[in-house]
């Protein structure tokens, strides 16, 4: 990147890789696969100038796993893909939750199940960011609408990674990915690298499972002073293979929590239209866009409608929800599924406020229409 | 004196090792250890990753550095480790089933590129830890927990599959081999590039008892009639060579390591960056 081209018109998926550069990120392995493969591209020409690597894996198992062990051996390492290689990549995405390793996996969501319609957006895999990989756990899930948000958010998912000692999934899509859009390349961002926590005790007292105070233990790397092993097996605070029903619990439970109980510091979105509004909203990525032309379009006519767009999907802000739902009489989430956020803002919100869908799954974007139907469908005479 | 340099490699407190009496195992992580003392390779300068299996625990007992991932998959992690740290020294331990079966892509691509790892690969000839299914590397006929009725497929040549994929070295012994054994590592150890040491070994307990082979002595002494060194190897007719396999260094190549070609093509990439930035997208 040329110093003097701060301000750019980019595409998503190029605004991601910036992101990723932003934060230090100097590892990618991956695998290319429609719609994100620019990122591949983009990291093949940016990284190795500047000391990186841009790996080209097999397949998308092996992509995860390499990355796995970049970031074991200190590099700040990520991969991008798509649906197909998001259904491979949770095999050893467990293992990254499990052995407590940070990483970044960006999705750029097309079309499913299996090949779907490939080169189509779809934000349908909500879910498989949350429990795509089996057992228990937990999973930070942040969505991109804008070119900038890719840029920011990008950066952003190396700190949390970082920070939470896990993996971290941000998801866009089709539209988002591909679009071009003015963007800052802000520097601040820069500044704000991603920074791994480093044991600060002596070499032989390190247990690289023992958790400080917020749950998080701190992280060496390979070939520092420091001798460490990590595992997917359960294991004890030295990382040993340990079968013990209490310390399986305790460590279950840590990876839960470490999460959960730090959920506000992850928790981003924003709010459209009028405040604590009487026909709210809810929506992220490409289908957020929607929504904010149909706020536009009804607050100018005087209707109280606004809009939560959700940056962070997991772990899910319902307190959020819920405030921004505290006046609402009617709740519609926008969401290119068949109405996989939904469950979750109903959850949120007491049951006496009907939550409505308008969703999208036939490969087309979500527009304004389909959300203005959905808002005449409801009854609401005021739409 | 070897012997407490290598029991310095060694996480003595978790033995008794978890292998069954007999399995051939503890005769590899020896070698393993005697080699690490022999070159004196400092701890926190080796990382050992494993995939899962009973071969797949071996990093229990090594004081290193660690990684036990998931089952196929160790080459995959240790080429992310070795590419991202090349001064390391990578060794990836599999089973048959690691490395030959669920993560036969992996070992042919990690042969192709030539990546620095030392892959240790211990063959019973069958899934130790899941109670004696047939592997890729399961004799033709032979009887396993899910070939009852005989082995109906053929089995890979695994060190014919890494040299055919590119390995820079490659080679066989066997857990009756043990000086053999010691060679051969302390060659792989030392040579750059993607390293291959296939080490065949004993599962009384399955394939043992599955195969009629007789107990942990006779399995070792039916091992040893299997394994023909491989000068004596190559003056053998097809027909001699049925069922045995050549042991010793089979492949030494001087290719250069991925990471050799890696340094050449970031400075490149650095060279003309400089001159002319990439245009922007
Ligand atoms: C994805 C996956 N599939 C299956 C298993 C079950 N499993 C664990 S170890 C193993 C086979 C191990 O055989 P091998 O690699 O030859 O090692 P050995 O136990 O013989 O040393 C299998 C099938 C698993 N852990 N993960
Ligand atoms: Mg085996």
């Amino acid at each position: 990147m040329r110093e003097e081209s701060r301000v750019q018109f980019m595409q998503g998926n190029a605004a991601l890789l910036e992101g990723a550069l932003a934060a230090g990120a100097d590892f990618f392995a991956g695998y290319p696969i429609t719609p994100s493969s620019e990122i591949a591209e983009l990291a093949s020409r940016r990284l190795p100038a500047r000391g990186g690597i841009y790996l080209q894996m097999e397949d998308e198992l092996a992509s995860m796993a390499a990355v796995i062990g970049a970031s074991l051996a200190g590099r700040l390492a990520f991969t991008a893909t798509s649906g197909p290689g998001f259904s491979l990549m949770q095999e050893n995405l467990g293992l990254a939750i499990m052995a407590e390793v940070p990483c970044v996996v960006i999705n750029v969501q097309r079309s499913g199940p299996s090949t779907g319609l490939a080169t189509r957006p779809a934000q349908a895999d909500v879910m498989q960011a949350r429990w795509g990989t089996h057992g228990d756990h937990s999973a930070i899930v942040l969505c991109a609408s804008t070119v900038q948000a890719c840029y920011r958010l990008a950066a952003r998912a190396f700190q949390l990674a970082e920070r939470f000692r896990h993996p971290v999934v941000l998801l866009a899509d089709e539209v988002v990915g591909h679009m071009r859009e003015r963007v800052v390349l802000d520097r601040e961002e820069q500044a704000r690298g991603a920074r791994r926590r480093m044991p600060n005790c002596a070499p032989d007292q390190y247990r690289p499972y023992q958790p400080e105070a917020d749950g998080v233990p701190p992280l060496a790397y390979f070939g520092s002073q420091y001798v460490f092993r990590v595992t997917g097996s359960m294991h004890d605070e030295r990382g040993f293979p340990c079968a013990d029903p209490e310390n399986a619990a305790r460590v279950i439970e840590r990876l839960s929590r470490k999460i959960q109980d730090n959920a506000p510091e992850i928790w981003s979105w924003s709010l459209w239209g009028t405040p604590e509004p009487e026909i709210l909203l809810v929506s992220f990525g490409a289908a957020a866009r929607a929504c904010r032309a149909v706020v536009e379009e009804y607050t100018q006519k005087g209707h109280s409608l606004g809009l939560l767009e959700l940056e962070t999907l997991w772990p899910f802000p319902a307190p959020i929800v819920r405030q921004a739902a505290a006046r609402a009489r009617l709740v519609v989430v926008a969401e290119m599924n068949l109405g996989q956020m939904r469950g979750e803002v109903r959850k949120a919100i007491p049951d006496r406020i009907p939550v409505l869908g308008a969703n999208r799954f036939d490969g087309e974007p979500l527009t304004p229409g389909d959300v203005r139907r959905c808002l005449q469908e409801s009854g609401e005479k005021s739409c | 004196m070897l012997r407490e340099r290598a029991l310095s490699y060694l996480v003595t407190e978790r033995f008794p090792v978890f292998w069954c009496p007999g399995c051939g195992n503890g005769v590899i992580l020896g070698s393993i250890a005697r080699t690490l003392a022999r070159l004196g390779l400092e701890r926190h300068q080796v990382v050992v990753v494993t995939g899962i299996g009973c071969w797949g625990k071996a990093d229990d007992y090594l004081d290193t550095n660690a990684i036990h991932g998931t089952h196929g998959r160790a080459l995959a992690i240790a080429t992310g480790i070795k590419v991202a740290r090349p001064e390391l020294t990578v060794l990836a331990l599999m089973g048959d089933g690691d490395c030959a079966t669920i993560g036969g892509n992996h070992l042919i691509h990690a042969a192709r590129r030539n990546v620095g790892v030392v892959a240790v690969v211990s063959n019973n000839f069958n899934y130790g830890m899941t109670g004696g299914q047939y592997s890729a590397t399961s004799p033709p006929g032979a009887t396993t927990s899910t070939s009852p009725y005989g082995n109906p497929e053929r089995n890979f040549d695994l060190c014919a599959l890494a040299e055919a994929a590119g390995a820079n070295y490659v080679a066989r012994a066997s857990v009756y081999h043990v000086r053999l054994l010691d060679r051969l590592l302390m060659e792989a150890f030392s040579h750059p590039g993607f390293c291959l040491v296939e080490v065949l070994s004993t599962c009384p307990v399955y394939f043992g008892r599955y195969n009629r082979l007789g107990g942990p002595a006779e399995v070792m002494r039916w091992l040893a009639s299997v394994c023909v060194p491989r000068e004596r190897y190559e003056t053998l007719v097809a027909q001699d060579r049925e069922g045995k396999f050549p042991i010793g260094k089979l492949v030494e190549r001087r290719r250069p390591p991925f990471s050799e070609r890696y340094a050449t093509l970031q400075a490149r990439a650095r060279q003309l960056v400089q001159q002319q930035p990439p245009p922007e997208r």
